[in-house]
């Protein structure tokens, strides 16, 4: 019986491990465990028979077997680590994929450039010191214009082609428009606080004005303000040298020329080197040759305007400026018509 | 304005290149837009015609013997109708390049022989040269023009294209430019001498001049020149016109518009025949009076135009137009010239009732001074007598019946230069800024500067200006560049501003792009999405640019669609849009409420074509979902009620829910009305809309927003339930009364079936229901009581039962 029982565990030993070796994957592996190790196993059933034996040749096969229960155990795993191996060595060709499909879809939304480009010119002031305020798009005349040193009949309301709303007042007149520019807001912000002041106003602005690459009746504008006792020229220009540092790099160099706006005094108009060409090509789309590139208009608060807000116009100063996001836009990132702005094409938003 | 270096080289020596000119210019405020060089002309010459003879062989041509200047005379082919022998003109030889009029391009000019006779060059038009437009006859030279000298030497030319401000009248002149020029490059400027004899009759015996409203006239100066003869102008007088863009009419007429261009004063000529009982009057017009202008349109007049008339009629419109009663003609021999002042808001008054703005109301608008009045009076009467003969009448009408103001003197102190610029200018500087400008400059003390602006400046009326005038001659690069040093004040709140920030950046994390799109539309577009009736009339514009532009738009979802309908022309999709913009809301006699609203419009395939994706189109609970996430991101849960459809007349009556926060609608969504989707011609249905009031965002209660909940440690427990309800029960509601209980973390509606196996009338809900608490682990027990208690409260509440 005993010789019986352990010829019967070598037997199954050696078959097991003969099966074993020609084994290949894990599933075969499982079954094979299954079939000698589990508890239904063969080994098991055999080492169940010793119940019938002695104590003596209990002890004796019962060694046997659990020394045979172990070396299949030691095989299957070190089979079972031969496997993986083996498998990781193909894994390369048994699951490649096409990495060259396309992915899966994902939806993305973006913000329109002209938020985008508002938000970097914004930023730049804000980290000046500057708060953000916006007002009203449709305005009083009062607020557009005479606020701002351009009476009625003043040949300089000929820059700005007004669009008016269509509503008459009790003195026959036609107070109200859509604001031609961001700077009735100056005015507002100042009739509503002392000095000092340092506001930026973005905001949409209108113009009765015929649209081509360069001109639309409907766009944007980002306004300045800065009025306090020792504000000077000089630092309008260095607020906004620092303005086109941060927008267009810190190697950029700006240049100030002569200009007229009738609400400051005097009056410039600031451009920066040309970021395409530096200067050296005469044919540049960019700067047109010129190797500046005009991006605002800026001055020193006319006293006039201080004085209408009850500023005390001798005693503060300050410099007001206005710029165009779309142009800045444009120059950026080389848009040649402003007109894609507003006409909502998803081939044009989705660049951006 | 056109303005030729060759007409400025009168009064101002020029040696720097035409583009460094500009450039000097441009900076200093005078913008030069454009730099056009006249000529080119390689192998052309003045010449002079010998001979003309009859070609033989063609009656329309004729045999030129022309001296090209080297004393051998050639022969040319010519067409032109008014070549004659004697004349100077403009010799082409072979290899000249010109435009071809036949060929409309430019061509190398060849030896050709024309009808059996060789021609050795050509005798040019302006539109061969490009002078003009004329090619019936050739450009005749003055007799003076030296023979043999290169065209490009003796008609060549730069013409700087001004972008004039409109404070810098003095620059729409040619002197106003070369005083410019000479302060900028310390160059002296010559002013032509005028000298004359006043040969005649002195004027007053022959004419009669009155102002009757010197408001409107300050200053009327006249003088008079008689037995003119009308002709055509000497070509140099013609040749100045056509370079500054304007086009020669006749001698007398060119004299004034000459003297505009080079003194700015604008001047008209009457021809006193004309003039009834030779008398002219200044005054605002009669009531009923009309006025044939010089264009030939009669314009009736009102009491607030002010008119140059005769004893009885108006003969003109005072620096406006002139009439066409008293127009210089060919028979006209005896000249009232006028040159005057008029009041600059009346005159700008006028010319835009008329929509006459002329060259000269856009200068008597922009303020002339008084004394150029009789300046360029004199100018152009000796001017008349030099190209149109005549003598002229003693003495001259000079009625300065105005208010005499006096001529403005501006103080500049050296600490105002300073308060304003920030940088130190020493009196000496300032002096030597004033002195080039030709003001009369006076040192008050060693650091104040008084100045009187010349005549021809308008410009200067504050201390600010002046301190301009240093700024700009000096240069802007000299004064120094500091950042803001004031204290920094303090910030003013934005919560709308951050609020607009924060929902556009929700929207496209959710995957919507933005649009802006124009805030005017048409009442048209409004129907269309049928927002009319739902508020008063939105504002309109009164000069609006187009009529699809015309209204300001009470809703975005027009503009919506628009770009929905546009993009839907050459896209697949999918389409997600929204825009974050105001609406206009009209108020009685205030500016409209401007509210903001964020709105979208969403439709197509929920994925963009893909070899993984099972598609399907965009509906209603994609928006809903990607809502719930936007208002999630800003720290809202809102509630979403079933919507009645009149409430939103846009949307479907039977898919639209309001978005409730707090108890307040701070939103509508739904699928777009599907006659509205008709309308456009939506190529995707459904189109889901949706708008978001962020005025009403803004005012929710305090507390609506992001609460912190502490994560609890204790672990929840979850059940499926599945509940049947009749098929009118909201499953919200169902949800909202799991939701309420203390102990219901969270539930996910997971299945909604309504068919076979189930009574009719009635629907499946499945939820999953988790169970935890923020004190201690709940037990099987304590969480089966808790279901079977909502269970009955769902009972008793919507009816729901358990689904077996």
């Amino acid at each position: 019986m005993t010789q019986s029982t352990a010829q019967s565990i070598e037997e199954l030993t050696q078959t097991a491990l003969g099966e074993l070796v020609l084994l290949d994957n894990s599933e075969a592996l499982e079954q094979w465990r299954v079939r000698y190790l589990g508890r239904r196993g063969g080994l098991t059933g055999i080492l169940r028979g010793l119940s019938q034996l002695d104590i003596e040749q209990r002890r004796e096969v019962g060694a046997l077997g659990n020394r045979a229960k172990s070396t299949l155990e030691d095989e299957l795993e070190k089979r079972s680590q031969e496997i993986s191996q083996a498998r990781l060595a193909q894994v390369a060709d048994l699951e490649r994929i096409d990495v060259t499909l396309p992915g899966r879809p994902v939806a993305t939304g973006r913000l329109h450039p002209t938020t985008q480009v508002v938000r970097e010119i914004t930023d730049a002031f804000v980290a000046m010191g500057f708060s953000i305020v916006e007002g009203p798009e449709v305005e009083w005349d009062h607020y557009n214009f005479e606020m701002l040193n351009i009476p009625q009949g003043h040949p300089a309301r000929d820059m700005w082609n007004t669009l008016w709303v269509d509503y008459v007042n009790e003195e026959g007149q036609r107070p109200m428009l859509l604001r031609t520019h961001t700077s009735p807001m100056q005015a507002r912000v100042m009739e509503s606080a002392q000095p000092p002041v340092r506001v930026i106003v973005p905001g949409k602005c209108y113009r009765y004005e015929a649209t081509d690459a360069t001109h639309e009746w409907h766009f944007y504008q980002v306004e300045g303000l800065a009025v306090d006792e020792g504000i000077t020229f000089a630092d309008l220009k260095g607020t906004l040298f620092e303005f086109a540092r941060r927008l267009f790099g810190s190697e950029r160099k700006v240049r100030f020329r002569c200009d007229y706006f009738p609400f400051v005094e005097p009056g410039v108009d600031m451009s920066i080197d040309c970021f395409s060409c530096q200067g050296t090509d005469s044919s540049c789309r960019i700067c047109r040759g010129s190797g500046w590139i005009e991006i605002m208009g800026a001055g020193m608060v006319h006293p006039q305007v201080l004085a209408g807000v009850g500023y005390d116009a001798e005693k503060y100063t300050g410099f007001a400026f206005g710029l165009g996001p779309e142009r800045i836009a444009m120059l950026k990132y080389g848009i040649d018509d402003i007109r894609h702005f507003y006409s909502n094409d998803l081939r044009f938003l989705r660049q951006f | 304005m056109q303005i030729p270096l060759s007409w400025l080289r009168e009064y101002v020596d020029i040696d720097l290149p035409a583009h460094e000119l500009a450039h000097r210019l441009t900076m200093a405020g005078v913008e030069v837009g454009e730099v056009t060089e006249l000529g080119g002309w390689e192998n052309c010459c003045v010449g002079q015609v010998m001979e003309v003879s009859p070609h033989p062989n063609a009656d329309s041509l004729r045999l030129c013997r022309v001296n090209p200047g080297n004393d051998s005379e050639m022969e040319v082919v010519c067409g032109a109708p008014n070549v004659a022998a004697g004349q100077k003109i403009c010799f082409a030889r072979v290899g000249a390049r010109l435009y071809n009029t036949h060929s409309e391009r430019h061509e190398t000019l060849k030896a050709a022989r024309i009808r059996g006779v060789v021609s050795e060059g050509m005798i040019c038009s302006e539109l061969e040269l490009g002078l003009g437009e004329g090619h019936e006859g050739i450009v005749v030279l003055p007799d003076d023009a030296p023979i043999g000298m290169a065209l490009d030497d003796y008609l060549g030319d730069t013409i700087l294209d001004l972008e004039v401000t409109p404070n810098r009248l003095d620059c729409f002149s040619v002197l106003g430019v070369a005083h410019e020029i000479g302060a900028l490059t310390g160059k002296p400027v010559k002013v032509p001498e005028v000298r004359y004899q006043e040969d005649g009759p002195p004027i007053t015996g022959q004419a009669t001049v009155s102002v009757a409203d010197p408001d409107l006239c300050p200053r009327y100066t006249a003088s008079l020149i008689q037995g003119v003869k009308i002709g055509p102008s000497p070509q140099w007088l013609q040749d100045r016109l056509a370079r500054a863009g304007l086009r020669p009419i006749s001698n007398v007429v060119d004299v004034t518009n000459y003297v505009m261009l080079e003194f700015n004063q604008p001047l008209h000529a009457f021809d006193l025949d004309k003039v009834r009982d030779k008398t002219i009057i200044v005054r605002r017009a009669a009531p009923g009076e009309a006025l044939e202008t010089l264009d030939g349109v009669e314009r009736e007049l009102n009491t607030e135009v002010l008119v140059i008339a005769d004893s009885r009629d108006p003969v003109g419109l005072g620096g406006v137009i002139g009439g066409a009663n008293s127009e210089i003609g060919p028979s006209t021999t005896s000249v009232l010239l006028e040159s005057a002042t008029f009041n600059s808001y009346n005159n700008r008054r006028t010319a835009d009732t008329f929509r006459l703005h002329t060259d000269a109301s856009q200068r008597f608008e922009k303020g002339l001074r008084p004394e150029l009045a009789p300046i360029a009076l004199r100018r152009a009467t000796q001017l008349i007598q030099e190209v149109a003969g005549g003598v002229i009448a003693q003495g001259i009408y000079d009625i300065y019946a105005g208010s005499e103001e006096p001529a403005p003197r501006v103080t500049l102190t050296l600490k105002r230069l300073k308060q304003i610029l920030g940088m130190d200018v020493s009196v000496d500087q300032v002096e030597a800024v004033f002195q080039s400008l030709e003001f009369d400059t006076e040192r008050v003390d060693e650091t104040t500067v008084s100045v009187e602006p010349p005549y021809w400046r308008s410009d200067i009326n504050i201390e600010e200006d002046l301190i301009e005038e240093v700024v700009r001659i000096i240069g802007y690069d000299n004064v120094p560049t500091t950042m803001l040093s004031t204290p920094i004040p303090y910030r003013q709140p934005a919560p709308m501003t951050e609020l607009k920030a924060r929902v556009k950046a929700a929207l496209a994390s959710v995957g919507l792009q933005e649009t802006i799109s124009y805030p005017l539309v048409s009442l048209e577009d409004l129907e269309r999405v049928n927002c009319i009736a739902e508020t008063s009339a939105p504002l309109r514009v009164a000069n609006p640019m187009s009529a699809g532009h015309d209204h300001l738009r009470p809703t975005l979802l027009a503009s919506l669609l628009g770009t929905l309908s546009y993009n839907e022309g050459h896209k697949e999709g999918p389409f997600r849009f929204f825009e974050q913009a105001r609406v206009f809301l009209p108020r009685p006699n205030q500016l409209p409420d401007e509210r903001e609203v964020a709105a979208g419009v969403i439709s197509g395939l929920r994925s963009e074509p893909s070899w993984l994706v099972d598609n399907g189109p965009l509906d209603f609970f994609d928006v809903k979902g990607m809502l719930t996430s936007t208002l999630a991101l800003l720290g809202l849960t809102p509630s979403w009620e079933p919507a009645a459809g009149e409430e939103n007349p846009a949307l479907h009556p039977g898919r639209a829910a309001n978005i409730v926060c707090s108890g307040y609608k701070i939103g509508v969504l739904g699928e777009l009305h599907p006659s509205i989707a008709e309308r456009f011609d939506l190529r995707y249905r459904p189109a889901t809309v949706f708008e978001i009031y962020l005025d009403d965002l803004l005012t929710l209660p305090a507390g609506s927003g992001r609460n912190f909940r502490s994560l609890t440690r204790f672990p929840s427990a979850h059940r499926d339930v599945a509940l049947v309800v009749p098929e009118d029960v909201p499953a919200g509601k169902v949800q909202d009364i799991l939701d309420r209980h203390r102990l219901v973390e969270k539930v996910e509606l997971f299945d909604v079936y309504a068919g076979e196996n189930l009574q009719p009338g009635m629907k499946s809900l499945a939820f999953h229901v988790y169970f935890q608490s923020s004190e201690r682990t709940l037990t099987a027990d304590e969480v089966n009581r808790t279901l079977d208690g909502l269970l009955r409260v769902l009972q008793r509440e919507v009816g729901a039962t358990l689904r077996d």
